[in-house]
């Protein structure tokens, strides 16, 4: 026996089971971590059923509850108690649900958490409905009737009539949205860029009454314009606020909703699975496609995931060139000895430095510094607004790109190190400088080294947060960093950012309830944008390896 | 073909033959001279001034102990020993009536016209017909006819053509080892090369793709200078015209491959052919 576990040890077996065991544990958490924010995040989405039930308060009337049951949990009685609820001596702990019952216009707030012993009379009543407001959230109730101009519309399939009548809205609300960000938009654009000129010319001293009449012109051609689009809206605006709804809420109230102030109104109770099925997905690809609403609570994050995405494309463009360009002269080209030694561990210090420095680094240099130089020299009529010299995505981006340098050229170095040197002289024994062997030879097979690199550096920087917070990334950005005013890519930009969403959404947020679900969800994005970058490069990678694969024997 | 032992039992007047010295050369027949060439890796010195002429259009082989700068000296004619940081020389190259050595001599031009063939097949990773190329290319030739003559005129003289001429645009690292070797040749010949170079070019292969090589040098000699460096001394009885062994960085003996295996003028080089040297 003893000889047996002697043997046992001898042969390894406890440390391969130490090594199974380290992967297992982490080959567990990362699953269970995603799988922890799939479900709470993307659990979001799938319509829950509403239900009506009576609510008995510990000391007082009991009276009627129309919402969600969003979740459940189990709280030790104690805690209750110290919170001042009167539960009975011999529990321990007692089951309680969140119930959303939306409506904060009329009771203020729109989640409870109720002891479950406390409701009865469950049901789900199939024509109980939910609205998806612009304001104030959802509301909850039972549909009375609708209102055109004022006057109450009789028809015989009233949710039937609300859909289309919603669907109307809605495509005017799309025509609203397109004149003023677009139309309106280009127009106050080149107003602003008029403005620009006529102050640049005064700046210089070359206003002449010419030049002012002209811009005259064009003025009162861009305001003709804008008057002709604003009696448009106008318009719209009246057509959009046509009709409305009447609805009762939980305690009787009967409120009347514009259809200009709905997103969505669906009958929970009243969905088939497959209903279900279409609503989930339409909720979700709704979440990845539209702006936020209501302070981020509602809606959905597409500026965050098209600021992220745009933001580590720009650094990637910034940082392979640099990095590869440095790494071939401290490799190929300097003489090694203890200069180089001593930029090489600063550059590998460089990559230790906690990320919020770059951050300050990045606003005292690059904001302050370069980029009101750069206001100064290119942008005086803009003054005393500035164009560059303030957080904006072109500094995030750089500042980044500095942070994941080090990475860059490490991998770089490592690459070109191990191109053989058989493979070198081969070149040069066939009349090739130096230059083009490194050219022509050296650096296609360093590519892959190269794209490791890069894979670093985009997972270091698609998950930073805190250097953006000081050089460029805002809680909300009305425009999107591209779009089709020329130089359509706008560098001195703020944008939106998955990072610094999660973070607004979750600690920012006015309403902790409905901001829950929103950061699992927005972290799972996160998790999947920088994912499917990683992916991307490393399939880039393996196509170049691929292609030099005899280099590791 | 040659047989070591045999040649080793047979004396002078046997063969019949004068030795040759190849330092005594007419200076037409000689491409290239050493003058007193010495060469420091930092304070060591690997070889100590080394006199001898290659005579033109044969086969020269150096063949001696590991370490005894064989390699070293053969790496001197094209300057490869330039790359070594702590290198530094003495003494002169004579190539083309110029010390290769001298300030004015381009270096990739003289690497053009002096190719090396190394131990170890180093192909490029690109294709075949791309490898052959590279030099071509590196010259500034564009046109794709003249390229693509020149690729087929290389790789057949690299007895090459007939094996690969179906997929030329096949990656080069798919071949076999002795394949590599004779591509390295023929990417080596594409720029046509007065002398060849070639330093253990079979060491990494197997005995018939030496077959091959060896044929291959053969074939080349009518064209080219040929100096190779070989551990393996019946490789250098079969293809040489003449044959150096060097011991300890020092030239001990250099004449005509016969009288070196048959007749050696020297103890040490005797110890080392039949395979007493310790």
């Amino acid at each position: 026996m003893k000889q047996s576990t002697k043997i046992w040890f001898r042969q390894g077996d406890p440390w391969i089971w130490l090594n199974a065991g380290a992967v297992a544990i982490s080959v567990v958490m990362v699953l269970g971590l995603l799988f922890m924010l799939a479900v709470r995040g993307l659990g979001h989405f799938w319509p829950h059923a509403v239900m009506d039930a009576t609510y008995t308060p510990p000391n007082g009337q009991s009276y009627r509850i129309v919402g969600e049951w969003v979740e459940d949990e189990r709280v030790s009685a104690i805690r209750l108690r110290e919170a001042g609820m009167d539960i009975a001596e011999e529990v321990d702990s007692v089951q309680r649900i969140l119930i959303k019952t939306g409506n904060r216009d009329i009771s203020g707030l729109d989640f409870r958490w109720i002891l479950q012993a406390r409701i009865s009379d469950i049901h789900y009543p199939e024509n109980v409905m939910t609205v998806e407001r612009r304001e104030w959230g959802n509301f909850y109730g039972y549909l009375e009737g609708l209102k055109e101009k004022g006057v109450s519309v009789r028809v015989e399939d009233i949710y039937a009539e609300l859909d289309s009548r919603i669907e109307r809205v809605l495509s005017l609300q799309e025509k609203i949205v397109q004149i003023e960000k677009r139309d309106i938009g280009v127009i106050n654009y080149q107003l602003e860029r008029i403005r620009l000129k006529e102050r640049s010319l005064e700046i210089n001293e070359k206003l002449t009454a010419s030049a002012q009449a002209e811009f005259q012109v064009e003025r009162a051609e861009l305001d003709a314009q804008y008057q002709y689009y604003k009696g448009q809206l106008d318009n719209l605006y009246q057509e959009v606020s046509r009709d409305s709804l009447i609805a009762t809420s939980m305690d009787g109230t009967v409120s009347e909703i514009r259809l200009s102030n709905i997103v969505k109104a669906y009958r929970t109770n009243n969905m088939g699975i497959l209903q279900k099925l279409t609503f989930y997905v339409v909720q979700f690809y709704g979440f990845l496609t539209e702006d936020p609403r209501e302070a981020n609570t509602e809606g959905g994050i597409f500026p965050a995931i098209f600021g992220t995405v745009l933001m580590v494309i720009l650094m990637s463009i910034i940082v392979t060139p640099f990095g590869v360009v440095a790494a071939i002269y401290l490799r190929e080209y300097a003489k090694q000895g203890w200069l180089t030694k001593l930029i090489r561990i600063a550059v590998n210090n460089l990559a230790g430095v906690p990320s919020i420095v770059y951050g300050v680094f990045g606003l005292g240099f690059f904001v302050y510094f370069l980029g009101g130089s750069i206001d100064e020299l290119f942008y005086p009529e803009a003054s005393p607004s500035p164009v560059f010299g303030t957080p904006g995505l072109l500094w995030s981006s750089i500042t980044l790109a500095l942070l994941t340098l080090p990475v860059v050229i490490v991998a770089t170095e490592e690459g070109l190190s191990r191109i053989p040197k058989s493979v070198r002289e081969g070149s040069l024994a066939l009349g090739a400088t130096k230059f083009e062997t490194l050219w022509k030879v050296v650096l296609p097979m360093s590519t892959p080294a190269m794209m490791t690199g890069l894979i670093l550096a985009i997972a270091r920087a698609a998950g930073e947060v805190a250097p953006l917070m000081l050089v460029g990334v805002v809680k909300l950005a009305p425009t999107l960093p591209l779009d089709g005013n020329a130089p359509f890519l706008h560098l001195d930009r703020k944008f939106m950012h998955l990072g610094f969403h999660i973070y607004d959404v979750g600690f920012q947020s006015p309403n902790v309830e409905a901001a829950r679900p929103l950061v699992y969800a927005t972290a799972f994005l996160l998790v999947a944008v920088i994912a499917l970058l990683n992916i991307t490069a490393v399939l880039v990678r393996n196509r170049l390896r691929e292609r030099y694969r005899a280099l590791e024997t | 073909m040659k047989n070591v032992e045999l040649a080793i039992s047979n004396t002078e007047a046997e063969i019949g033959k004068e030795k040759q010295d190849p330092n005594q050369f007419s200076k037409d027949l000689i491409c290239m001279k050493t003058k007193d060439f010495k060469l420091f890796y930092g304070e060591k010195q690997a070889l100590n001034g080394i006199n001898m002429s290659i005579p033109k259009k044969k086969v020269t082989a150096f063949i001696g102990p590991s370490g005894c700068g064989k390699s070293t000296l053969l790496r001197s004619f094209n300057r490869m020993n330039d790359l070594v940081d702590s290198c530094r020389t003495e003494g002169e190259i004579i190539y083309d009536e110029k010390n290769i050595f001298h300030r004015s001599v381009d270096v990739t031009d003289l690497r053009r016209r002096i190719g090396m063939v190394f131990q170890k097949p180093n192909p490029f990773p690109k294709s075949i017909y791309e490898n052959v190329a590279y030099g071509l290319r590196i010259q500034g030739i564009r046109k794709k006819r003249v390229i693509d003559e020149r690729v087929e005129w290389a790789l057949k003289g690299a007895a090459l053509w007939d094996e690969v001429k179906d997929r030329l645009n096949d990656n080069a690292l798919g071949m076999s080892g002795g394949q590599q070797q004779r591509l390295v040749i023929a990417r080596t010949i594409a720029v046509e090369p007065e002398v060849l170079l070639l330093d253990e070019p079979c060491s990494a292969l197997d005995p018939i793709s030496t077959l091959k090589v060896e044929e291959l040098i053969n074939d080349l000699k009518e064209h080219y200078t040929i100096v190779i460096v070989t551990h393996n001394m019946q490789q250098a009885a079969r293809v040489s015209d003449y044959t150096a062994f060097m011991y300890l960085g020092n030239m001990v003996e250099y004449s005509d491959t016969d009288s070196i295996f048959t007749n050696p003028g020297k103890k040490q080089t005797e110890d080392y052919i039949t395979g007493r040297y310790g």
